[in-house]
C-alpha cells in the first residue's frame, strides 16, 4: 500500500511538472508584451526594458523557465500584470467561493446520477429506462451557460424566489449548483447504469438470486457495491470539466470565485494570473485523482493487493 | 442497411442531425431575412416575436430567426472540422501508443495525462485569446484540447486488436509497420472510431458555443448560437426571449449527435 502510494505521488509530481511546461510555452506564445500591458501603449522604450528587465523577460527562455519552476514551487506565482497582486493571494482569496459551487454541485450530481441510474437498471429495457436515457442525454447535451441563463430567468426573475447573481448566502448558492450539477448528473447516471447492468449480468449476481434474493436486494447490495467504484474514479477525473462548468456557472451568475477570475485575466492577457489560475487547477485535479486512487485502493482490496505486489 | 434495422435512438438523433445539415445548407432559402441586416425599426431595443418576426428582432433590429438558421452553418462548420481533428490528433495518438507499446506508449500517455489534467475550457479560451478568435483559430483550438479522451480510448483497443492471433500472423509473415496498422488494425477500430466522432461533434459543438459565449467565438457580424446568448443576457429582464432560441438551436444539435452517437454505441453493445 505504501509503495503504491508513493508511486502514485512521485507520478502527480511528474504530472504538475508537465503542465508547468505547457503553461509556460503557452504564456510564450502569446505575442502581447506584458511590458505594454502594464505601462501602456505610448510608454517609451527605456520604461519598457526597464519592465523587461526588471520580470525577467530579457533572459533566455531556459533561465525564465527555471526561475518559474522554483518560485512556483514556492508558492509563489508571481503577479497579475494589470491588478499588480499577488496571484497566489488573488486566487486564495476567490478559492472558498468556488470550492463551495463545486462542492455543492458535486454532492447534488452524484446523487441526482446514482438515484437515475439505478432507477434505470432496475427497468431495464423498459419505458422508465428509455425515459430516463433521453432525460440524461438531454441534461449532457444542454449547454451549461444557457441552462444557467434560464434558471436566472424563471427562478430569479419571475419566481423571483432567488437573488439574481453574486455570493450573498445559502439562497444564492442554489441556482449556481443546480446549473453546474444538472449536466454531470446526466453523465453518471449512464455511466452507473451501463456498471449497474454489466454488474446485474455477473454469476455471483445469479449465485445471490438463486439463494432466493429478491432482484432489488441483489442489486442494491451486490451489484452496487461494484457499479460505484468506476464512479468514484470517474467523479475524479471528472473535476477538470468540473471546473470548464465554474467558469461558465461563475460568470453566468457573476459569483466571486476563481472561474471568473479566469474569466477576466483571459480577458486582460494578464499572463501571470491566467498561468497561475491554470497550474492551481491542474494541482486540484492530480491531488483530487491520487485522492481517489488511495479511495479506490482501499475500498477494493483486488486493486491495493495486485498493485503493491 | 434499411430504415427498419435501425434503432429508435438513431433514427431520432439521425432525423435531427440531417435536419440540420438541410438547415445550414439551404440557409439562404429559408431565412426570411438577412440575418446581418436590421430589417426592424428599432431604438437600441429588442423587438418582441411577431407574426413578421417569430423569434423577435435583437437591439441591432436582426432578425432572430434567421440569425439562428445562419448561425447552423458555422456551428455544423467549427463542429464537425473541430471533432475531424479532435480524432486525428486521438487516433494517431492513441494507435500509436497502443500500436508499439513501451517507450511510445509511455510517452504518449504521460503527455495525455498532462494534456487530461488542464481543465481544457481555460486551455482554450487562453489559447484562442492568444491567437485572436477566427473561425480557423477556434476549431484548432478546440482540437488541441479536445482528443485526450479519443487516445485513450483507441489505445486501449489497439492494444487489444494488435495482441490477436490474425495480427501476430501478419508478423509473422513479414508484414512491416505500416501495414500492418493500415490494414490490420485500423480498420477493425473503425466501429468504435465512428462512435467516438459522433459523441465527439456533441463536446466539439457545446466547446464552440461556450467560446462563443465567452466572447471567443467567431467573431461578428457571422452569427453564431453562443454568441447571441450572451448578446440576449443583457436584455434578460426586458427581452428573456432572446437568450432562449439560441440556447434551444445548440441543444437540439448537441441532443441530436448524441442520440445518434449512443444509438450506434447500443447496436455495438448487442
Amino acid at each position: 500500500m505504501l509503495t503504491y502510494l508513493a508511486r502514485r505521488i512521485v507520478f502527480g509530481a511528474a504530472v504538475m511538472v508537465g503542465t508547468t511546461l505547457i503553461t509556460f510555452l503557452i504564456a510564450f506564445v502569446i505575442p502581447a508584451d506584458p511590458a505594454v500591458t502594464m505601462a501602456g501603449a505610448k510608454a517609451d522604450p527605456q520604461t519598457l526594458s526597464a519592465i523587461r528587465h526588471q520580470l525577467g523577460l530579457d533572459q533566455p527562455l531556459y533561465i525564465q523557465y527555471a526561475h518559474y519552476l522554483d518560485r512556483a514551487a514556492h508558492g509563489d506565482l508571481g503577479r497579475s500584470y494589470v491588478r499588480r497582486e499577488s496571484v497566489s493571494a488573488l486566487i486564495a482569496n476567490r478559492f472558498p467561493a468556488t470550492a463551495i459551487l463545486a462542492l455543492a454541485a458535486m454532492a447534488l450530481s452524484l446523487i441526482l446520477g446514482i438515484a437515475m441510474g439505478s432507477v434505470a437498471a432496475a427497468y431495464r429495457g423498459r419505458a422508465a429506462d428509455n425515459t430516463l436515457l433521453v432525460v440524461s442525454l438531454a441534461l449532457v447535451s444542454m449547454p451549461v451557460f444557457w441552462l444557467g441563463t434560464m434558471l436566472l430567468i424563471a427562478g430569479g426573475l419571475y419566481l423571483r424566489a432567488f437573488p439574481l447573481g453574486g455570493f450573498s448566502g445559502p439562497l444564492s448558492l442554489v441556482l449556481p449548483t443546480l446549473t453546474l450539477a444538472l449536466g454531470s448528473a446526466g453523465y453518471y447516471s449512464r455511466i452507473l447504469h451501463t456498471n449497474l447492468t454489466d454488474a446485474m449480468d455477473q454469476d455471483y449476481i445469479r449465485t445471490a438470486r438463486s439463494k432466493g434474493l429478491s432482484s432489488a436486494r441483489a442489486m442494491l447490495t451486490h451489484a452496487m457495491a461494484n457499479a460505484m467504484l468506476p464512479l468514484v474514479t470517474i467523479a475524479g477525473i471528472d473535476l477538470a470539466s468540473m471546473f470548464s462548468g465554474v467558469v461558465l456557472t461563475e460568470t453566468v451568475f457573476n459569483w466571486p470565485g476563481i472561474g471568473r477570475l479566469a474569466y477576466e485575466a483571459v480577458f486582460n492577457l494578464d499572463i501571470p494570473l491566467i498561468m497561475g489560475i491554470v497550474l492551481f487547477s491542474a494541482l486540484l485535479i492530480v491531488a483530487a485523482n491520487i485522492a481517489v486512487d488511495i479511495l479506490y485502493a482501499w475500498l477494493d482490496p483486488r486493486i491495493r493487493l495486485e498493485r503493491s505486489r | 442497411m434499411t430504415l427498419r434495422r435501425l434503432n429508435w435512438l438513431e433514427l431520432v438523433g439521425g432525423a435531427m442531425v440531417l435536419s440540420l445539415v438541410f438547415v445550414a445548407i439551404l440557409a439562404p432559402l429559408i431565412a426570411p431575412y438577412d440575418p446581418t441586416r436590421a430589417v426592424a425599426a428599432t431604438f437600441g431595443d429588442p423587438g418582441a416575436p411577431s407574426i413578421r418576426f417569430p423569434l423577435g428582432t435583437d437591439q441591432l433590429g436582426r432578425d432572430v430567426l434567421s440569425r439562428i438558421i445562419f448561425g447552423a452553418r458555422i456551428s455544423l462548420v467549427v463542429g464537425v472540422a473541430a471533432m475531424a481533428l479532435t480524432m486525428a490528433i486521438g487516433v494517431t495518438i492513441g494507435l500509436g501508443s497502443g500500436f508499439f507499446g513501451g517507450a511510445v506508449d509511455l510517452i504518449l500517455m504521460r503527455f495525455t495525462d498532462v494534456m487530461l489534467s488542464l481543465p481544457f475550457l481555460l486551455l482554450a479560451m487562453a489559447l484562442v485569446a492568444v491567437l485572436r478568435p477566427s473561425l480557423l483559430s477556434v476549431l484548432l483550438v478546440i482540437g488541441v484540447v479536445s482528443w485526450t479522451q479519443v487516445a485513450r480510448v483507441v489505445r486501449a483497443e489497439a492494444m487489444s486488436m494488435t495482441a490477436r492471433d490474425f495480427v501476430l500472423a501478419a508478423r509473422t509473415l513479414g508484414a512491416p509497420a505500416p501495414r500492418l496498422i493500415a490494414r490490420h488494425v485500423l480498420p477493425n477500430l473503425v466501429p468504435i472510431i465512428v462512435v467516438m466522432a459522433m459523441l465527439g461533434t456533441s463536446g466539439t459543438l457545446l466547446l464552440e458555443a461556450a467560446l462563443s459565449f465567452l466572447g471567443l467565438g467567431v467573431p461578428p457580424p457571422a452569427p453564431s448560437w453562443g454568441r447571441m446568448v450572451a448578446e440576449g443576457t443583457m436584455y434578460f429582464r426586458t427581452a428573456p426571449w432572446l437568450a432562449i432560441s439560441p440556447g434551444l438551436a445548440i441543444f437540439y444539435a448537441v441532443l441530436g449527435f448524441n442520440l445518434l452517437g449512443y444509438g450506434v454505441l447500443g447496436r455495438r453493445a448487442r
